[in-house]
């Protein structure tokens, strides 16, 4: 078991940490910063008697967690401020929309960026209005402009002059070359509005779009902690007939395959009660499961192979080999000569 | 990893591991008189850069628990500074108990000189002679503000001693123990000076703020009182986890400079320095 399999069972199970000693803990407590996981694993340890050190180390992180809560949240409200007078509808998505509902996946949850959907058509206005309002481009290099708006599902990020955070504007949850395509007008026609006049998705949809963040778009780098909301969200709204809603608006979107995967990776990784013919491991889940739990107790990366095959694939299901082989082509020339000194690109 | 050792500064345990014996010896070396954590609070790693830069031409990445994504990676005959680097960056960017102050301090009869500048000011080489003059070396890089107390804890790390600043040091402390020099690091020549086992002893022991002073090393000696809003905002910049701290840093900071009276020093040589801190502390 790496310290990462290790730091799985003790989010699942946190009485399980009777069995570590002070080593065991400073492995888990490593794996969890370098997951992104600690503040998650300090709330699910609170009131569970744990040696004094760590007590002390998980309640900071418990501190940690409450100020990353109030920043997140107030970011989501300067953008509300700025977008409100548009009348679009603007859906928060990934962590700041946990932490907005008020659901258990954000408890403790790090938000870095602050994501945002619009509608495709609203796109130019509230890109105009961010770049009024003090957002300006992380990326100002010509290629990466043109590479996201041509290629991605998302603006080149924005990052706030005052503020330094930075704001992910998209228009759909995968890119438009992705094997998959998601439908991004009935996500925002199914969302749930906040009271404050920004929305959320739905609660299939917000498992839906962890699913696909976690199989679909990337190499499950950091995949831990995507699969832990997974497990929180089905946690909460897994009763009565959810079940058959998920799988109904997975179909609608195309997801039906990374759904039905990141509920029994969740349900092996996390003990997610989930209904009895989604819960066994099948074929390749394995690798998807050695995967996630790559990283030992000094919070270094392991299982080489593992990750390049997982590397490899995630530029294999985002693009087509063509498109694929000319962007890496352009990285490699840029990379060569020194390039734009951002070494390399964020996705 | 490999070679690995922990240690205790103040109030954070580190645990530091590497691919090669030598840095983690002379850590061990160093820092003998140290206490060890019960846990670690922070991990520090040191591997070679890629698995045969372990052998051919040693270089050394600075990560942990807490990375800079461009965190430039070092030859192997400074991995002592890699160390130190890794070490300050755990705290800098992971410490939550106080608020961090880029800063050094000493203290007599509990009561503490709080020193802050940016890099070249002195305020090592001020801490580390004082030191030697009765005074209690407290640290020359973090000075640590716990919020609820307003009281100031130790950190006292090896000192990093930078290219004049070596010599002038072992000048006036001959019996001082140093580390290695280090030539040609991208701060220049650096050594290391181990804090005398009177700071380590006491590094537990709080202090209540008495004077905080921003001395400036090269001008004329000089002495201004500072108002508490400019002290603020300097140290504001001289924090790198005010903003992470919220409404708690404020409080605490304001506080700080409220009660601390305030001075800028500038100095022309280091004596002229002593003369400039002593008689502000005997006029308090």
């Amino acid at each position: 078991v790496t310290a990462a399999g290790t730091l799985a069972r003790l989010l699942a199970d946190p009485a399980s940490g009777t069995a570590l000693d002070v080593d065991g803990w400073a492995a888990a407590i490593t794996v969890a910063r370098a997951e992104q996981l600690i503040g998650s694993l300090a709330y699910r340890l609170a009131g569970v008697a744990v040696p004094a050190a760590v007590a002390a180390i998980l309640s900071d992180a418990r501190a940690g967690a409450v100020e990353a809560r109030r920043a997140a949240l107030w970011e989501a409200e300067m953008a509300r401020r700025v977008l409100a007078p548009l009348g679009v509808p603007v859906v928060l998505l990934k962590g700041t929309a946990f932490l907005a509902a008020g659901l258990s996946a954000g408890v403790g949850r790090m938000v870095g960026d602050l994501d945002i959907l619009v509608l495709r058509d609203a796109l130019d206005r509230v890109e105009r209005a961010l770049l009024t309002a003090g957002w300006e481009w992380a990326k100002a290099d010509a290629y990466d402009q043109g590479y996201y708006r041509r290629w991605m599902h998302e603006l080149p990020p924005l990052l706030h002059r005052d503020r330094d955070r930075m704001i992910d504007v998209h228009h759909t949850i995968l890119p438009p070359t992705a094997r998959i395509t998601p439908d991004a007008a009935a996500l925002v026609a199914q969302a749930h509005a906040l009271g404050n006049g920004l929305l959320v998705p739905s609660p299939e949809d917000m498992v839906i779009h962890a699913a696909l963040h976690l199989l679909a778009d990337g190499d499950l780098a950091g995949g831990l902690r995507n699969l832990w909301d997974i497990d929180r969200l089905l946690r909460v709204f897994g009763e009565g007939d959810f079940w058959q809603r998920l799988a109904a608006r997975a179909g609608l979107h195309g997801a039906g395959v990374p759904v039905a995967r990141a509920v029994r990776l969740s349900a092996a990784v996390f003990d997610t009660p989930v209904p009895p013919e989604g819960a066994r491991l099948r074929g390749g889940d394995r690798l998807f499961r050695r995967r996630l739990l790559a990283r030992d107790g000094w919070g270094r990366e392991v299982r080489p192979l593992t990750r390049f095959a997982f590397y490899v694939r995630s530029h294999w299901i985002r693009m087509p080999p063509v498109l694929l082989a000319r962007h890496l082509a352009v990285k490699t020339v840029r990379a060569a000569g020194g390039g734009d000194g951002s070494g390399g690109t964020r996705r | 990893m490999r070679h690995w050792t922990t240690l205790r500064i103040g109030p954070v345990g580190f645990r530091i591991g590497s691919d090669w014996r030598a840095p983690i010896a002379l850590l061990d070396d160093l820092y003998a008189g140290y206490p060890r954590p019960a846990m670690p609070d922070v991990t520090v790693r040191l591997p070679a850069t890629a698995s045969w830069r372990r052998v051919i031409r040693p270089s050394v990445a600075i990560e942990g628990d807490y990375m800079l994504p461009d965190a430039a990676p070092l030859p192997l005959r400074h991995a002592l500074l890699a160390a130190e680097m890794g070490m300050n960056l755990q705290v800098a960017l992971g410490h939550r108990r106080h608020l961090l102050l880029h800063a050094s301090a000493v203290e007599r009869d509990g009561r503490a000189i709080v020193m802050t500048g940016e890099s070249g000011a002195g305020k090592s080489t001020l801490a580390t002679i004082l030191g030697a003059r009765g005074w209690r070396f407290m640290g020359d890089e973090f000075v640590l503000l716990d919020p609820v107390a307003g009281t100031v804890h130790a950190f006292p790390r090896l000192v990093s001693l930078k290219n004049a600043a070596i010599d002038e040091v072992a000048r006036r402390m001959p019996g001082a123990r140093f580390g290695p020099l280090l030539e040609g690091t991208p701060k220049g020549a650096i050594r290391h000076l181990v804090p005398d086992a009177r700071a380590v002893a006491a590094m537990d022991e709080p202090a209540v703020p008495a004077l905080l002073l921003f001395p400036r090393f090269g001008a004329a000696a000089a002495v201004r009182e500072v108002p508490a809003g400019e002290a603020f905002v300097r140290l504001t910049q001289a924090s790198t986890n005010y903003t992470a701290l919220g409404e708690a840093g404020f409080a605490a900071l304001t506080r700080f400079v409220d009660d601390v009276p305030r001075a800028a020093i500038d100095y022309p040589d280091t004596d002229a320095a002593i003369d400039a801190v002593e008689a502000l502390w005997r006029a308090l």
